[in-house]
């Protein structure tokens, strides 16, 4: 274990359920507990729990956040409504991307923004490099971020909280508290399915997690890990930084062109973005579908007939897919990303059928 | 954890039964418990011959790929093919059920590079 791994507020109750700790974006983190398809099926059948603590909390505040957040990223920031959530991503001049991150509007003018582990640093000399009025508190490592994910997930936190969760809409928060702790409540996920997360002063995120996992452990409620946390993302489409995203990957091959307002008058990225997505012929994400039982894995190079066209960039057994089978996401050339083109996976030297499908490769039925 | 003492065990936590001229290879206890859900199991074909602790396929957890290594030379004689649709029977059973493949021995002298149970069990303890 790397020596200047930090803690989050939740290492000890890991240690406790027996969690295998790895090092993942600078924090020692529960890779799994029971076990990765354990903890995957109780996330889609009913509900799991998982520390999110190590991502990067920043406090922003000021009358102008929106109008200064809006010259930074792609997606929209002053259309946002009080105690609304986006989806957002900061880019380079080229167009690659900083990070994919979460903007939550607690109040007109108070702000929380939600960026990976991974790019906390990168992304708080964003942040605080770029002044504009906006007064920026970086709370990474001191606020704890807690998820109930899953279809059991209002059932399981409604008795601990006042407000009325199941008229809460999909991605708004509110600010309210959980077991008389404080906290902020976001209808938002990266499982493919409802939930929720939870942000709380790291002093009192045991008392948080101990209480759900006591109140419904015996309904079924796992403790889960970045292990069952991957798969889940992965099934659902939904981008990995360093995977899906990067510096070299924009948002538009990264499958999020949703979130980039090309209408929206300037940005850090814009004219690069703007310029890809006239031409239209850059490599993107694509959704493969492996026809055997060998998993891809990221890197492994992908074939169109005999023309190398890409490679793995995420790979896994999907449980929740077609009953099991192996998925991935590529970065593929234009004309071997569409629907349906038959591709062959190198694996080990071997040459594996596979096809591209739609993203994403889970949808849960509403 | 106590290890079956009829076995055979390596350093890279495979297991060995030797059964006349002939050995049956798997993995342990503790090495299916440390790999996770296994998900995929790459084995060599029937007729490869094998050299004692080279790689000579894959165990792939949901999201891990682990080489495999033999602990023994011998040509593959036979191979579990039930693997290919139930890789989780290494998890449930790894010296029955999850066993992974029966080699014609080559070297009987080899076991001497193996450990027995109680110095395997030691092994896995530190």
């Amino acid at each position: 274990m790397n020596q200047t791994a930090r803690r989050t507020a939740l290492y000890d109750e890991h240690r406790k359920l027996g969690g295998r700790m790895v090092e993942f974006g600078g924090f020692e983190m529960p890779v799994q507990y029971a076990g990765v398809l354990k903890e995957h099926d109780a996330v889609r059948k009913r509900a799991g729990l998982f520390d999110l603590s190590h991502m990067g909390q920043f406090r922003l505040s000021g009358e102008r956040v929106a109008e200064w957040a809006d010259t930074l990223t792609t997606n929209a920031v002053a259309t946002m409504k009080p105690l609304q959530a986006r989806y957002n991503l900061f880019c380079n001049e080229r167009g690659g991307t900083h990070d994919d991150t979460i903007f939550y509007r607690l109040a007109d003018d108070r702000w929380l923004l939600v960026v990976n582990a991974s790019n906390a640093e990168k992304m708080w000399s964003i942040v605080s490099g770029h002044p504009g009025g906006v007064h920026a508190e970086n709370r990474h490592g001191e606020d704890a971020l807690v998820a109930i994910q899953g279809p059991m997930s209002v059932a399981m936190l409604q008795p601990h909280v006042d407000v009325d969760l199941a008229s809460m809409r999909y991605y708004f928060c509110e600010q309210t508290e959980v077991e008389g702790i404080p906290a902020v409540i976001a209808r938002t996920g990266y499982t493919g399915e409802d939930g929720f997360e939870l942000f709380v002063d790291g002093a009192y995120a045991s008392n948080v997690w101990n209480a759900l996992l006591r109140a419904h452990a015996r309904d079924g409620l796992e403790p889960c890990g970045l292990g069952a946390r991957d798969v889940l993302r992965l099934e659902a489409g939904m981008p990995l930084y360093g995977h899906e995203l990067t510096e070299e990957i924009t948002p538009l091959q990264g499958g999020q062109a949703w979130a980039v307002k090309l209408s929206k008058p300037q940005f850090i990225g814009r004219e690069a973005l703007a310029e890809q997505t006239q031409r239209d012929e850059h490599p993107r994400i694509a959704g493969i579908l492996m026809s055997g039982r060998a998993p891809a894995r990221e890197g492994y190079a992908v074939f169109l007939a005999e023309r190398r066209v890409g490679e793995i960039r995420s790979g896994s057994f999907a449980p929740s897919v077609d009953g099991g089978a192996n998925i991935a996401t590529a970065l593929l050339e234009r004309d071997a990303a569409t629907v349906g083109t038959a591709l062959v996976v190198e694996i080990r030297g071997a040459r594996h059928d596979a096809h591209v499908v739609p993203l994403p490769f889970y949808k849960r039925s509403r | 954890m106590a290890q079956p003492e009829q076995l055979l065990y390596s350093k890279e936590h495979e297991w060995v039964r030797i059964e006349g001229d002939h050995a049956v290879v798997g993995i342990t206890e503790y090495a299916q418990h440390s790999l996770g859900d296994i998900v995929y199991v790459e084995l060599p074909k029937v007729g490869t011959h094998v050299r004692q602790f080279t790689n000579i396929g894959v165990v792939e957890s949901v999201k891990a790929v682990s080489d495999l290594f033999t602990p023994i030379s011998g040509e593959v004689v036979q191979i579990n093919d039930a693997l290919e649709t139930d890789p989780a029977a290494v998890n449930r059973d790894p010296y029955g059920d999850g066993w992974f493949l029966r080699l014609k021995l080559a070297d009987t002298s080899e076991q001497k590079n193996l450990l027995n149970a109680r110095d395997y069990e030691k092994l896995v303890a530190e």
